[in-house]
């Protein structure tokens, strides 16, 4: 549950909603055929629409229409069958047209929610208040000349989806979570790639403190939040900030605030009093857009199954505790990956591999998972020869080591490397003896209590064997003999 | 409603007009006038009627999202007043 902080005066509650701007995925922008592609030379993707010329006019992508439904389906969210673009006027460099168009009081996605999954285990559901389209602005330069601004309008026209949540969130880990999962979502439905560091999802922090239990106080909007790292970085030091404002008698003034990475901390943007009059219209360029039925049916067939179903599947199916389903469904290629490995062998063996040996030996490659040297097939084929008893899992992990390195199918290395496991307990049985005689101080002390021993003598006989006895056996086996 | 130099200094701030001291109580004549205007239409009443968005009965037309424009920089540039290495060049802009 909620995680209160203790003040002087006693305990305060932290209170924060998240603007979420993510980045549409399509090829051309919001209301020109430029392209929305990333990373080309200044000013070579924007239209005489896109720089505002006089006389130009806005047409409506249909694509980002559906990829607006389309997240506000995943969302579980209403959908507004009539939306109106409005403008959203300011003034800034990078912005031609001298107003964003935008949907204000009529947005295209209504309210929804989405579950986050918390590190404990817990799962807490999290409202979604609207979602709506509207206008990237350009990219202004402030570093490369002493008293110039360099403006690119590249980015001019993308269309951005703005994802607002309720007020629901409690604590920096909460946000971390619902970041994590929103992202996830997005991905899943291929609407945003979801790069927080690339700047294709960034978001915005509204955050206030009470009293557990008294109404909402007031609260700031904390800008310029550009990684998970630095939300709760932010939170951090905003929610203390207040916390001494508030803790000495002084009130929260309601305000805009700038995130600093550099200095970890926020700072006020002083911005003019009327900065955040913005004069919303109806864009009298476009007209309201209307959706069919049709439309939204057909876009709800073709979602894909959301990481919320899949984990909830998985727990069922597998038998998985939540924390290994959320690991596993956190990209699609992985939870795929999985499933063709539980498919053929025991699903928990299977989960257990996926994460541990099979993520953990990629992760310090530095390499992804469809990059992998061992598809799931192959580790599939592996984790059958631990489950029928030809090598223990500690061979295994010998045997995964070699395939990762020069491929080759598990059952082929085995065989070749001589590595199947001993179960013949005459074999064992002569090693343990040699043990045994190797060792008469030890077995002395283990019989005179020291019972921690046993673990010497079990090493010492699957060395002997080279790893291949069975280790099942080497127990029983041991534990006569030293009785 | 009546409208007052102060309004009118502060419309012509957020939409970057500059009006001289001098002229300003004429604009405040001329949009308390509208405004005056806007609250006759005020004295309808519509309740229950939907806001009308276009007489014609035409509905927004979609674009397919091919890319069909852009590669234009030197006429994207053309009517800069200065520019850089592809970039647009504005007086520094500092928060």
């Amino acid at each position: 549950m909620a995680e209160l902080i203790k003040g002087e005066t006693g305990a305060w509650e932290m209170v924060i909603g998240l603007e979420v701007h993510a980045q549409v995925i399509a090829n051309s922008k919001l209301f020109s055929g430029a392209s929305a592609v990333f990373g080309a030379d200044p000013n070579s993707q924007v239209s005489l629409v896109d720089a505002a010329m006089p006389g130009m006019l806005p047409v409506l992508n249909e694509h980002c229409v559906e990829q607006a439904v389309r997240t506000g389906l995943g969302l579980n969210a209403a959908i507004n069958k009539v939306s109106v673009f409005e403008r959203k006027n300011y003034f800034y460099p990078d912005l031609p047209q001298g107003y964003q168009i935008s949907q204000y009081l009529y947005p295209i996605v209504g309210k929804g929610f989405i579950e986050i999954d918390m590190p404990d285990g817990t799962s807490r559901t999290i409202g979604i208040t609207r979602l709506h389209l509207e206008q990237d602005a350009g990219k202004s330069m402030h570093d490369q000349h002493p008293t110039k601004s360099y403006v690119d309008l590249n980015r001019s026209g993308c269309a951005l989806m703005e994802i607002v949540s309720e007020p629901d969130l409690r604590s920096g880990d909460e946000v971390v979570a619902y970041l994590n999962k929103l992202r996830m979502i997005l991905r899943y439905l291929g609407t945003c790639d979801g790069n927080m560091e690339e700047g294709s999802m960034r978001c915005d922090v509204n955050l206030s403190l009470r009293r557990p239990g008294s109404p909402f106080g007031t609260r700031t909007e904390v800008k310029n939040v550009n990684s998970v790292k630095a939300a709760q970085q932010a939170i951090e030091y905003e929610a203390q900030r207040q916390l001494e404002i508030l803790e000495s008698g002084g009130s929260i003034k309601q305000e805009t605030r700038l995130w600093d990475p550099a200095k970890l901390e926020t700072r006020s943007l002083r911005s003019k009093e009327d900065a955040h009059d913005y004069r919303y219209f109806p864009d009298p360029d476009l007209l309201p857009l209307k959706l069919t039925d049709e439309l939204i049916e057909r876009i709800r067939k073709t979602l894909p199954e959301l990481p919320d179903q899949k984990k909830h599947r998985f727990m069922e199916q597998y038998g998985l505790t939540a924390y290994d389903a959320g690991v596993l469904i956190a990209e699609q290629n992985r939870a795929e990956y999985f499933e063709t490995v539980a498919k053929s062998s025991d699903p928990k063996l299977a989960a257990n591999w996926v994460q541990n040996e099979l993520l953990g030996r990629l992760n310090k490659e530095g390499m992804s998972l469809d990059d992998s040297p061992v598809k799931a097939p192959a580790l599939a084929g592996l984790l059958k020869l631990i489950a029928d008893n030809t090598i223990s899992g500690k061979i295994a992990k010998d045997v995964f080591a070699e395939m990762f390195t020069n491929g080759g199918d598990a059952a082929a290395i085995v065989e070749a490397k001589g590595l199947r496991q001993v179960t013949d307990t005459g074999a064992i049985e002569k090693v343990i003896n040699e043990v045994i005689a190797e060792n008469p101080d030890n077995v002395a002390a283990f019989k005179g209590g020291k019972d921690k021993l046993f673990g010497f003598f079990v090493g010492q006989v699957m060395k002997k064997s080279g790893g291949k006895a069975n280790p099942d056996i080497v127990n029983e086996l041991l534990k006569k003999k030293l009785s | 409603m009546t409208i007052d130099n102060a309004t009118v200094t502060k419309i012509a701030n957020l939409a970057r007009i500059r009006v001289e001291e001098g002229e300003k109580a004429k604009y405040a004549a001329q949009i308390g006038g509208i405004m005056q205007w806007i609250e006759q239409l005020n004295a309808v009443n519509t309740d229950g009627v939907e806001p009308l968005a276009s007489v014609m009965d035409i509905t927004l037309p979609l674009r397919r999202d091919v890319v069909t424009d852009g590669d234009k920089q030197p006429e994207i540039l053309a009517n800069a007043p200065e520019a850089t290495s592809g970039f647009f060049a504005v007086p520094k802009i500092v928060e």
